[in-house]
């Protein structure tokens, strides 16, 4: 064999070697588990901590508003869609969620848009319904129409 | 930010996510890929009038390889982590044979290539020269010494067969670039078949522009005659890899505007607007019509070598500044539409910053710095004339 | 030539012959598998988790995206997000509006007078967890992957931020998180659903607009609601098997 290809053959091994080596160390140990990644990042995906609790966690202390809000306008709604994230909460009463407060919050949901269907929600004006009142003066969050019966 | 947008586009796409490092790599690699092939005509081809830009054509590869990976590192979001394209690649993923053909072409073919071609000249200089130099040489040559004319047919027939591989290899090492866009079938702009050979085409003609730009600047600063036979020959093959890559750019446009299919109005209204200049002017007009007119005027009409050297020199810059467009268009034009086709947003090119122009410039420069050492180390017109036999 | 090289020349020969077999049929056997994308449904007996969103129920409250954002600590930056509502505007002359301020989080107005609409809708948007998904397939290094319950999910610590998976998202879902510097998506708040809980979009919607499901499961909402309604996805040619299934989706939705 040449001289020359005798030389580059050993060479070419030896970085061939060395990569195979630094691979062996290199790939995390959990790699192709499930398929072309690593099985450990289905763990760590898991891991992250819940900040919503879900609104069956609140029945658990506020059956009676929870009732209240079953039986009228607003049942469709998660405690959480208004009060923010509840699992701290949960766990710790002590520490309040959030409860909604100015126009803007409930003109979200209610503001007159085209998109929106009648049918579908009710909806106001927010620059010409009783402009300067909070809406809970009139509406009871968990009832909205119980004033107005 | 929002300012930029025009019409509408998904809230993630506010921001380029490719921006002028990603222009960069496809444009180092296909003057890599465009050089070697400029090199193979005179050793595979046996276009024997190119010989003086063989070792140049190589020697500028080469510098121009080993920054190639820079401009994709640096543009990584977890540049620490590029390593792991090369232990666990996702074969699915086009961009994962990056770190191997990257690999195989630095080393299998371009080292191999050039070590063989001036193994004699390596074992000759480091006997002859002295300190430092001699240990240098003493190290590239891999300690084949072994000069007998056996030997020597040996050098020339691997680096002939390296050759024959390499011609492949570029095709490979910038046809996957091409993939890597063109089978993208989110984007039209970039899906489509003839991707991968429009950027090789294009590749072999920046590559040719640049050893002909090199040759001369080189041939100007040693104060040498060039050889105008070599230059007319190169000026040739420019011209046909010209044509041929105008003809498969227009090709992919009028394929496009006739089929005209959902993506058209907005791809139209890119072409008509945001990228007017950059692709009317500065990559089809400046980089390819031009120069295409002025060298088939010298092919088909005599003219006085100093007229043609000068415009030589100017249409290979054209040609170069053209080129490099082309991939701006390309990866950066297949950004600036929404992927919901109704609406726009902007590229604000920053000066300073790991993706600013100057970073860009950097990387362009470092390869001719690079060249410039290459030539000082391995003097293509030093080397020892041929042994008497 | 002589008797040794011919031999040599033929063990050269046989060794290259059988390196070439074993490479092409090994090639053979993984390269039409390695060639198509992600997943298919293997394993049929786990839950095959998807999305219901029925836009005649949506009213463009923006919840959704706000919840999102707070559940998995996403950055408040005006853009940048795992899912965002749209407002689609069709005016009587057949031109298309189409907002998203801040993906929906502060709420909706219509930039046109009520008189030149011809219809207009809220159309939310999330990562459609492809069967067939291509921002899985161009990763280079398999930092995005489908879990086995079919969950398209990215690895944190793993991506090393190309932004391939960002330009091969048809649907526009994925980005670079500011923050973690690495690919970041919609996860189906996988954290939530492999405890058993609803993703956080789906708990706090006012209308029942989003429905998660498995849709393997012939008893689930999910299975319920694609039988209920003539479904639809986004972008269905360009063949990702998106298990994000629309009830309402018009043509002018992208």
């Amino acid at each position: 064999m040449p001289p020359q290809v005798k030389r580059l053959a050993l060479l070419f091994a030896i970085f061939i070697g060395l990569f195979l080596v630094a691979r062996y160390f290199l790939v995390p140990k959990s790699f192709g588990e499930h398929g072309h990644y690593r099985g450990l990042s289905l763990v760590e995906n898991q891991d992250q901590e819940p900040k919503y609790a879900g609104q069956k966690v609140c029945n658990d202390c506020h059956d009676d508003l929870m009732a209240v809000k079953a039986a009228n306008d607003h049942k469709t709604i998660s405690c959480e869609t208004c009060h923010g994230p509840g699992l701290i909460h949960a766990n710790n009463p002590d520490s309040l969620p959030l409860k909604p407060a100015g126009r803007e919050f409930c003109a979200k949901c209610h503001s007159l848009n085209a998109a929106r269907k009648a049918e579908n929600i009710v909806q106001v004006n927010p620059e010409e319904h009783n402009t300067g009142q909070n809406c809970t003066e009139c509406h009871n969050p968990h009832d909205p129409w119980e004033k107005m019966r | 930010m929002l300012s930029k947008v025009d019409g509408f586009i998904y809230p993630n796409e506010i921001e380029l996510n490719w921006s002028v490092l990603i222009v960069l790599y496809p444009y180092i690699t296909g003057l890599v890929a465009g050089a070697f092939i400029l090199a193979s005509l005179e050793r595979v081809f046996k276009v024997k009038v190119l010989r003086p830009t063989y070792t140049i054509a190589l020697l500028t590869a080469l510098g121009f390889l080993l920054v190639a990976t820079m401009p994709l590192i640096s543009h990584l979001a977890q540049p620490q982590r590029f390593y792991e394209i090369m232990i666990t690649p996702h074969f699915t993923s086009a961009m994962a044979i990056f770190g191997f053909i990257y690999l195989w072409y630095l080393m299998v073919v371009l080292l191999l290539e050039i070590w063989l071609d001036y193994r004699r000249d390596l074992v000759l200089w480091s006997q002859e020269k002295t300190g430092v130099m001699k240990h240098v040489y003493k190290i590239l040559t891999l300690g084949v010494t072994d000069l007998s004319p056996k030997a020597l047919k040996w050098d020339d027939k691997l680096g002939y067969a390296i050759t024959v591989i390499g011609i492949p290899s570029a095709f490979l090492l910038h046809g996957y670039v091409g993939f890597i866009f063109g089978s993208v079938k989110a984007n039209p702009w970039w899906s489509t078949v003839l991707m991968p050979v429009i950027f090789i085409f294009s590749a072999m003609v920046s590559g040719i522009a640049l050893v002909m730009v090199v040759f001369m600047v080189v041939n100007y600063i040693r104060k040498k005659m060039i050889d105008m036979a070599c230059l007319d020959t190169i000026a040739k093959y420019l011209l046909i890899a010209l044509i041929l890559d105008f003809a498969l750019e227009g090709l992919d446009q009028v394929h496009r505007i006739y089929e005209a299919e959902e993506s058209f109005q907005i791809l139209d209204l890119l072409v008509k607007g945001k990228l007017t200049y950059t692709l009317f002017l500065f990559q089809w007009g400046l980089g390819m019509l031009v120069p295409i007119l002025v060298l088939a005027y010298f092919q088909m009409f005599k003219s006085k070598e100093r007229l043609r050297r000068i415009l030589y020199l100017i249409t290979g810059v054209l040609v170069l500044v053209g080129i490099f467009f082309m991939r701006w268009n390309v990866v950066v034009g297949g950004q600036l539409f929404s992927k919901s086709f109704y609406g726009f947003t902007a590229f604000k090119l920053q000066l300073i910053g790991p993706e600013g122009s100057l970073m860009a410039v950097v990387w362009l420069i470092v390869p001719l710095l690079i060249v410039a050492f290459l030539f000082w180390l391995l003097p293509p017109w030093k080397r020892h004339a041929e042994p008497e036999t | 030539m002589g008797k040794d090289e011919v031999k040599s020349r033929r063990r050269f020969l046989s060794n290259a012959a059988m390196l070439a077999g074993g490479i092409f049929v090994s090639v053979s056997n993984n390269s039409i598998g390695a060639l198509l994308y992600a997943t298919e449904r293997k394993d049929t007996k786990g839950p095959w988790y998807g999305m219901g969103i029925d836009l005649e129920q949506c009213i463009g409250c923006g919840h959704c995206a706000n919840t999102c954002k707070s559940e998995n600590g996403v950055s408040r930056e005006p853009f940048y997000f795992r899912t965002w509502v749209e407002q689609y505007t069709i005016l009587n002359d057949g031109s298309v509006k189409i907002t998203s301020p801040n993906g929906g989080i502060d709420g909706f107005s219509q930039q046109v007078p009520d008189e030149d609409i011809f219809k207009s809708f809220f159309v939310p948007k999330m990562c459609n967890h492809c069967e067939k998904s291509p921002c899985v397939q161009v990763c280079p290094v398999g930092a995005t992957y489908d879990s086995p319950e079919g969950v398209v999910l990215v690895d944190d610590s793993y991506c090393i931020g190309c932004r391939y998976c960002v330009q091969a998202c048809p649907y526009g879902c994925r980005y670079i998180d500011p923050v973690k510097k690495v690919a970041d998506k919609c996860t189906l708040c996988y954290h939530r659903i492999m405890k058993g809980q609803l993703p956080a979009c789906v708990e706090v919607c006012p209308k029942g607009a989003k429905i998660f499901g498995d849709l393997n499961d012939p008893g689930s909402d999910l299975v319920r609601f694609k039988k209920e309604h003539a479904w639809q996805v986004l972008k269905p040619h360009m063949n990702t098997d998106s298990k994000v299934y629309y009830n309402g989706l018009r043509a002018e939705v992208r």
